[in-house]
């Protein structure tokens, strides 16, 4: 199995209030050296696949289609190679 | 005009959006889950509002995916009127109907208030019963409204007229150029975070509201007039 490990943070361009909210309060705490402080997403995504080619190009469409938006969001991700124990979460029915 | 209101897991405003057409306008209304994928035989669709998918991943990413969204697609692509209030507006921009994102607020909060529009454009399919320039009371329930897009997609949307609202007191999320709806070039499809159909009688404390239905079906009459 393979899994992909991403990473969306906010473009630079724009403005992320809960970052400035944590960076004050770090700075409440007496943290005077922190300068900024920039949220973002980390998703791991599990694939049943030993192809990394097929992987990387179908990661990269979901992020692209799904897991990030271009407007306001870039994406990275890595992938490794990972055994069943990987899948961790439980069956939730669909919704 | 028979118009449909696509429920989402998480959608809250449906019933009041189909109170809105049955009360101000009388005409068909009929809720559609978001499991269908077939809008057939509506003329308009309204994307109410909410927390589609508990706003999971971002407002209104998963819900994007949903069976229903092909076919709203396919009706703004075939000119029918499509609007998209408050999580329907953050679901349009995930579909690519409308440009731009809705970002955090800028002050963090979620803010439920009520605001002062200005109509920016009175020649449209949803405000042609509104003045130029006139300020109505709309409220809004939001903490994802603070609109953004990059420079280039702005000045289209200014030099198209595709900006209907404006924020006319204070800016309540941060929203880039004041913008409080939009609509897209061809004019059918709108989206906005405050909610008309909570503005549409005097006792909810405004009822500016009502005009944005009745232009609606004003349009559609003079459209089935024309064809």
């Amino acid at each position: 199995m393979l899994k992909a490990i991403i990473f969306i943070t906010l473009k630079e361009s724009v403005l992320d209030p809960q970052g400035v909210a944590v960076k004050n309060s770090l700075h409440t705490m007496g943290y005077q050296t922190v300068a900024d402080v920039r949220i973002g997403k980390r998703l791991e995504v599990v694939l049943d696949t030993m192809d990394l080619q097929k992987a990387e190009e179908d990661i990269r469409i979901m992020c692209e289609k799904l897991l990030s938006n271009p407007v306001m969001e870039n994406f990275t991700f890595e992938i490794e190679e990972v055994d069943e124990s990987a899948i961790c979460s439980s069956n939730l029915s669909g919704i | 005009m028979r118009f449909a209101v696509p429920i989402f897991p998480g959608s809250n405003c449906d019933w009041d959006c189909i109170n809105g057409v049955e009360d101000v306008l009388g005409e068909e209304v009929q809720p559609v889950w978001h499991q269908t994928s077939n809008l057939d035989g509506f003329d308009a669709v309204i994307l109410p509002g909410g927390f589609s998918y508990g706003d999971y991943l971002r407002a209104g990413a998963l819900a994007r995916y949903s069976p229903v969204m092909e076919s709203v697609v396919n009706a703004a692509n075939e000119g029918k009127l499509v609007i998209g209030i408050c999580n329907g507006f953050q679901i349009l921009q995930e579909a690519g109907l409308l440009p731009g994102a809705l970002m955090q607020n800028d002050h963090l909060q979620f803010r439920c208030d009520f605001t002062t529009l200005r109509v920016e454009n009175n020649q449209t399919s949803f405000t042609n019963q509104y003045k130029l320039g006139e300020t109505i009371e709309i409220p809004i329930a939001h903490g994802q409204g603070n609109f953004t897009c990059d420079p280039s997609t702005l000045k289209e949307l200014q030099a198209n007229n595709q900006i209907l609202f404006r924020y006319a007191g204070t800016n309540p999320n941060g929203s880039l150029d004041q913008i409080a709806g939009i609509m897209n070039r061809n004019g059918n499809v709108l989206g906005m975070m405050p909610h008309p159909e909570r503005a549409i009688v005097d006792w909810m404390g405004s009822a500016d509201g009502t005009r944005l239905f009745t232009s609606m079906l004003q349009a559609w009459k003079e459209n089935q007039g024309a064809a």
